[in-house]
């Protein structure tokens, strides 16, 4: 299957600073793309590139097969939902959504069937002769989401959509979104900082900093095998621990060993692992520290450990301790009797385990 | 028992704070009745006779209201050796201030989207010289200015009084539908280029549509600046283009033999009376586009 977008080495700068450094990203139709990363990580840079709104400085973009490098928005095929909606303002909804329209010449009998189309399936048919002033945030961002679907583009650009609304607004939002992409099966790229949207609506995830993409790839292996450090503790809530440790190779295993300053050292071992230099930093989700025979697996490895804080969130409880010099979270569950300063006995499941060389932030295994 | 002691304290104050209102009211009246004593002057002495002007007190009311003086500034008063009144002059500054207001309006309304919406290589610097003119004395200008209107034949003429006024507004004009536009979100703009909407699409069916308040502004600016202006009026006319406020000056300064002050008087209300009325009829929207903030999308 030919990709709907395809950017090879695109660099962007401005004057001298460079934005944007040799991004290569590739999607297939019906594919949902989030590029997520920090504020500043060039991220929103990239989406106005793919729309045609920043020029960019090196490198090419392929939409659909054709070559769009230099390509006005307007001839792109695209559609694009922008942060704060920039909905026309002395514009009715209805003047809002056909305006994209209007431009184009469409004839006026179709401009309307498409309008009702849309109004029908986003519900906002009652909202059509109102202006933008008198909606409320939710309702906004429908019309929005209105005007890109009017168009019926090859790619639906969206540049964090979302972080006007308030929390329950945003989740609800987040849901319908993802139903409109299983339902038109719509190719789409979707920027926020948030990486829990990136998980819940992505088939495909590229993380970015400084300009530079860290690592692509499915929710899952974004999650469960980050490239490097940066990925690892961006992705994820509560974030991945990642602790200093030392390996060693006995026999078939690697022996892990974590520093504790109250008592002896946690030792772990790894039979998956092999050569691991000596300074590693170990990466663990929260989940994968639970009591024992909670979530039972055959790699877990007991260990004792003295309990700093409790903190209750309902279905679960995350605990933090202290190990090999940084604070450590375990998921446990909501009816754990851990408590403050105690001594807990804890599962370690290095089933899922990341190893980061320390001076690269390189993943090891 | 306890509220009973609430509303002696509140009233005492409310004494209070309507002591202060009247004070306040008290000042604001005589600085009103100062800054109306002029006027005042002006209506009365235009509608008293000569002889009354002559025998009477200048703060009385007239004795025999007449409108001679009037009818005398409009169409029979002396400038110079014609003898037409300010009527023709009156016309001449039509001519001149209103497609003078309206060409640097646009244009300024123009290069402020320009310079505020699509950013370009020396976008600041172009708008900092536009400011820069801004602040330029005019007398500085008048002999370039004179040889360039002779250069381009219209010397003289309204044309070239229109494209005077029209070049040294727009330092202004572009200023405020600047400050007007950087306002609004840029993501407008980027929507409607999604859109396919071009330069001046989006000019007009987006921009424009925003800016009632700032265009009332610059309009009221405008209008006030050229209609008021004498220097480039007097030294960029002649007999024929000159505008109301040469004329006024020609009146009051070629009397011969009795100086009329009832004519002079009504001439300079006469001068004076297109710019109150814009004031008038436009002066909420001046306030409120003076403190027109961001535009809510």
């Amino acid at each position: 299957m030919a990709p709907i977008l395809d950017i090879k080495g695109l660099y962007k700068n401005y004057g001298q600073v460079e934005i944007l450094k040799d991004i290569n990203v590739a999607i297939d139709p019906g594919d949902f793309l989030v590029l997520v990363g920090p504020s500043g990580c060039g991220k929103s840079t990239l989406l106005n590139c793919i729309a045609g709104l920043e020029p960019i400085t090196g490198g090419s973009l392929h939409i659909d097969g054709r070559d769009m490098t230099n390509v006005s928005p307007k001839d792109r095929d695209i559609a694009m939902v922008f942060q704060s909606y920039a909905l026309y303002p002395t514009m009715t909804v209805a003047r809002n959504i056909t305006f994209g329209m209007k431009v184009r010449g469409v004839d006026a009998a179709t401009q309307d069937r498409k309008l009702r189309e849309v109004a029908q399936q986003l519900q906002i048919e009652q909202l059509l002769s109102r202006r933008p002033g008198q909606l409320s945030g939710g309702q906004r961002q429908r019309v929005a989401m209105g005007r890109a679907l009017v168009r019926d583009p090859k790619l639906f650009l969206f540049d964090e959509p979302l972080s006007n609304l308030d929390a329950k607004l945003r989740v609800e939002m987040r849901t319908e979104i993802k139903e409109l992409h299983q339902r038109l099966n719509a190719s789409m790229v979707y920027v926020t900082h948030d990486q829990i949207e990136a998980m819940t609506l992505a088939t495909k995830i590229v993380v970015m900093k400084g300009g530079v993409i860290q690592q692509i790839g499915t929710p899952s292996e974004i999650y469960n095998t980050p490239a490097n450090l940066f990925v690892a503790d961006f992705m994820g809530n509560p974030a991945m621990n990642l602790i200093p440790a030392k390996a060693s190779q006995t026999g078939g295993e690697t022996r892990i060993e974590i520093a504790r300053k109250d008592g002896a050292p946690i030792v772990l071992t790894d039979a998956r692992t092999r050569d691991l230099p000596a300074d590693v930093i170990i990466g663990v989700r929260p989940e994968d520290i639970a009591e024992p025979g909670f979530r039972a697996s055959q790699t877990a490895q007991h260990a004792e450990c003295t309990v700093d804080i409790v903190e209750p969130a309902g279905a679960d409880t995350f605990v933090v301790m202290q190990m090999g010099g940084k604070q450590v979270t375990a998921r446990l569950h909501a009816e754990t009797t851990a408590r403050p300063g105690q001594v807990q006995q804890l599962a370690f499941d290095l089933g899922k385990v990341s190893y980061f060389a320390p001076d690269t932030g390189q993943r090891l295994n | 028992m306890t509220d009973m002691s609430l509303p002696q304290t509140r009233g005492r104050s409310r004494a209070g704070r309507i002591a202060l209102r009247w004070l306040l009211y008290v000042i604001l009246g005589l600085f009103a009745l100062y800054y109306l004593m002029p006027l005042f002057v002006m209506v009365t002495t235009s509608l008293k006779s000569l002889e009354e002007i002559r025998t009477g007190d200048l703060m009385s009311l007239p004795r025999d209201v007449t409108f001679d003086a009037w009818a005398t500034a409009w169409s029979g008063a002396c400038t110079g050796i014609q003898c037409e009144g300010v009527r023709p002059f009156f016309w001449n500054s039509v001519l001149i201030a209103v497609p003078a207001v309206l060409l640097s309006t646009l244009i300024g309304a123009l290069n402020g989207y320009v310079v505020a919406q699509w950013r370009f290589r020396g976008a600041n610097l172009i708008f900092a010289a536009m400011l820069f003119g801004c602040f330029i004395p005019f007398q500085v200008v008048l002999l370039p200015m004179a040889r360039l209107l002779g250069l381009m034949g219209i010397a003289g003429t309204i044309p070239g009084l229109i494209f005077v006024h029209v070049i040294y507004g727009l330092g202004f004009t572009t200023l405020f539908f600047r400050n007007y536009y950087v306002t609004i979100p840029s993501e407008l703009t980027k929507a409607a280029k999604v859109d396919g909407a071009g330069f001046f699409r989006i000019f007009w069916s987006i921009f424009l549509p925003l800016s009632l308040p700032i265009i009332v502004v610059t309009i009221i600016w405008q209008f006030t600046q050229i209609w008021n202006d004498f220097l480039f009026g007097v030294s960029f006319s002649q007999a024929g283009t000159q505008p109301i406020t040469v004329a006024l000056n020609n009146i009051v300064n070629s009397t011969t033999g009795v100086k009329e002050y009832n004519v002079d008087m009504a001439t300079a209300i006469i001068a004076a009376l297109p710019t109150l009325l814009v004031y008038v009829v436009a002066g909420k929207y001046f306030i409120r586009g003076l403190t027109a903030g961001s535009v809510k999308g």
